[in-house]
């Protein structure tokens, strides 16, 4: 008579998990997304939401392009390969939301392709590579189309207007008609502050998802909140800007601006609360997350006050996502009794 | 002796055709990358640098090939510098003369092809080793091999930078360029998505063969060194 096997199950640890997969972080961050697209609607009509979703066909398709498909049946949840974790879906509607709203699709497209491909399938996928995916597809966009990168267009017009270059061939471009330039650009080319409540409700030229400072603070009390993301690194980032600008705001008021605009506008508060924060690509010690902070919020002001661009806040998470591994290096904690 | 003169005829063209694919300069052996980077932002720079590097191998391969029985082995690398560089200079006298614009374009570069690796890695590897018939014929299988290559950069940097093939313009007005095409990111992108795809279509190729070329390939390398 057979006996029934043991029920004593061995295991050794961790033995109990948060329950915070990597699935569940990445469609966490993209539902916090929405409430940002849909701004971006609102404000420039449905040129914003073709471009995002032009972003993250061209992720999601690199991804399934390039993902292991050896195992995978054609039907059942292996089918879809590592886009199930929605990592490249992300990758996708973050970049589509750094783009100005009057690029043309394919280019949004291509940014995609490029933010995939050269951003992470090339260093062997998600968790290994070195930079955040959605600002390497920016940064190319912005080598490759250094104008488009940088027209802006008022918001406010009618929902369906399309914008004159959405539709544009592939390779080709169509100027927009009306041009209008950020707060930054005005502050630094033409001397003029933008009032912070146009700041805060987002009425302002920029890209899609990076005018409205009081939603995207919303949604990173949110995530914050919800744990998502450590609140050290975005917290580091925004006490960097505030103090290195308030210095200078200190010094001289006429030329430097005050922090609070400095905080606003741009894509400071979208670059902290959705890049500076990616797991893959800021250091994992507390220590490090400071330092990480400190030195993305300084190159800002750097690159902002000092650089020839009006804005740095790309540049500045791409130069310190390279110095990560350094970072955590230097921060590790010493071992018990080491 | 006819049978032996047919195997002597076919073993040259197979140094003739090696450096186009299968040795490949560029895509197979990744030497000589820094003319394959610095001097492809255009097919009209690309050729002419491939040119002029055809001129430069053809000519000291074939003259080290001559001297190879007379050149002591102490001193072989310095005399062959001195024949490359020879070279270098004649072609670059000559373009200067008849080509001054390409000249222009080309800068430092042409001088610079003195210290082309896949120059002298020829020299050493084949030319000192071998009679003047198959010298030469690796000689312009390489150079037409990297010329090859450097066209091919070229032609995707200039079509993708400034939406012109050799000059001419192929999308009219409304073109968008990619200014990173023409700069030094582009020639590394370029590169890089050349050499995926040559890989990546070698893969295939070995692939759908089992025991065809991927097997007879090293054979013959062998056999061509022996």
């Amino acid at each position: 008579m057979a006996r029934d096997a043991p029920r004593l199950r061995i295991k050794t640890a961790p033995y109990v998990h948060t329950g915070l997969s990597t699935r569940r972080l990445m469609f966490e961050v993209v539902a916090s997304l929405a409430p940002v697209v849909l701004c971006a609607a609102w404000y420039f009509g449905v040129s914003a939401v073709l471009v995002v979703a032009a972003a993250t066909a061209g992720a999601v398709g690199t991804e399934w392009v390039f993902m292991d498909k050896s195992d995978g049946h054609l039907l059942g949840k292996h089918s879809l390969g590592t886009l199930r974790d929605g990592s490249a879906l992300l990758t996708g509607v973050l970049l589509g939301l750094t783009l100005p709203p009057a690029i043309p699709l394919w280019m949004a497209f291509l940014g995609g392709f490029v933010a995939i491909s050269l951003g992470k399938v090339i260093w062997g996928g998600l968790g290994q590579n070195l930079f955040n995916p959605a600002l390497v597809g920016r940064a190319f966009l912005q080598a490759a189309f250094p104008i488009t990168l940088t027209t802006w267009v008022p918001p406010g017009a009618s929902f369906w207007d399309l914008r004159s270059g959405t539709f544009a061939a592939p390779l080709m471009n169509a100027v927009d008609g009306v041009t209008s330039a950020t707060p930054l650009g005005l502050a630094k080319f033409e001397q003029q502050i933008t009032p912070i409540r146009a700041l805060l409700s987002g009425d302002t030229a920029g890209s899609l998802g990076e005018t409205s400072g009081a939603l995207l603070l919303i949604c990173a009390v949110y995530l914050g909140v919800r744990k998502v993301f450590d609140w050290r690194l975005p917290l580091a980032t925004i006490l960097s800007v505030a103090l290195f600008s308030g210095a200078l705001h200190l010094i001289d008021a006429e030329i430097y601006p005050s922090p609070l605009f400095m905080l606003c506008s741009g894509g400071f508060l979208f670059g902290t609360v959705f890049m500076v924060t990616d797991p893959v690509t800021s250091p994992i010690t507390p220590r490090g997350e400071w330092i990480f902070g400190l030195g993305v919020g300084l190159l800002v002001v750097l690159i902002r006050l000092f650089g020839g661009l009006a804005e740095g806040v790309m540049y500045a998470i791409l130069l310190m996502n390279s110095v990560t591994p350094l970072i955590n290096r230097v921060t590790q904690p010493r071992k018990f009794g080491g | 002796m006819a049978d032996e003169k047919t195997a002597s005829d076919v073993r040259n063209v197979d140094e003739l055709v090696k450096g186009l694919w299968r040795d490949n300069p560029v895509f197979i052996a990744v030497l000589g990358l820094c003319p394959a980077l610095a001097v492809t932002n255009s097919l009209e720079n690309a050729l002419v640098m491939g040119l002029a590097t055809t001129f430069v191998l053809v000519g000291s391969s074939t003259l080290v090939s001559l001297l190879r029985k007379g050149i002591p082995k102490q001193v072989r690398i310095s005399i062959y510098i001195i024949i490359i560089a020879s070279f270098v200079t004649t072609v670059d006298f000559l373009l200067a003369a008849f080509a001054p614009t390409a000249h222009k374009a080309m800068g430092a570069f042409i001088a610079l092809i003195v210290v082309n690796c896949l120059i002298l890695g020829r020299q050493e590897a084949f030319a000192s080793k071998h009679s003047v018939v198959p010298a030469m014929a690796d000689a312009a299988g390489m150079s037409g091999g990297f010329t090859l290559a450097l066209a091919m950069i070229g032609a995707v940097r200039e079509i993708l930078g400034s939406g012109t093939l050799l000059g001419f313009s192929l999308f009219g007005e409304s073109f968008e360029p990619w200014v990173i095409m023409i700069l030094p990111p582009g020639g590394f992108l370029t590169l890089g998505l050349l050499l995926v795809i040559f890989a990546w279509v070698k893969k295939r190729f070995e692939e759908r063969q089992p025991g065809g070329l991927g097997a007879t390939e090293p054979a013959a390398a062998k056999g061509g060194v022996a």
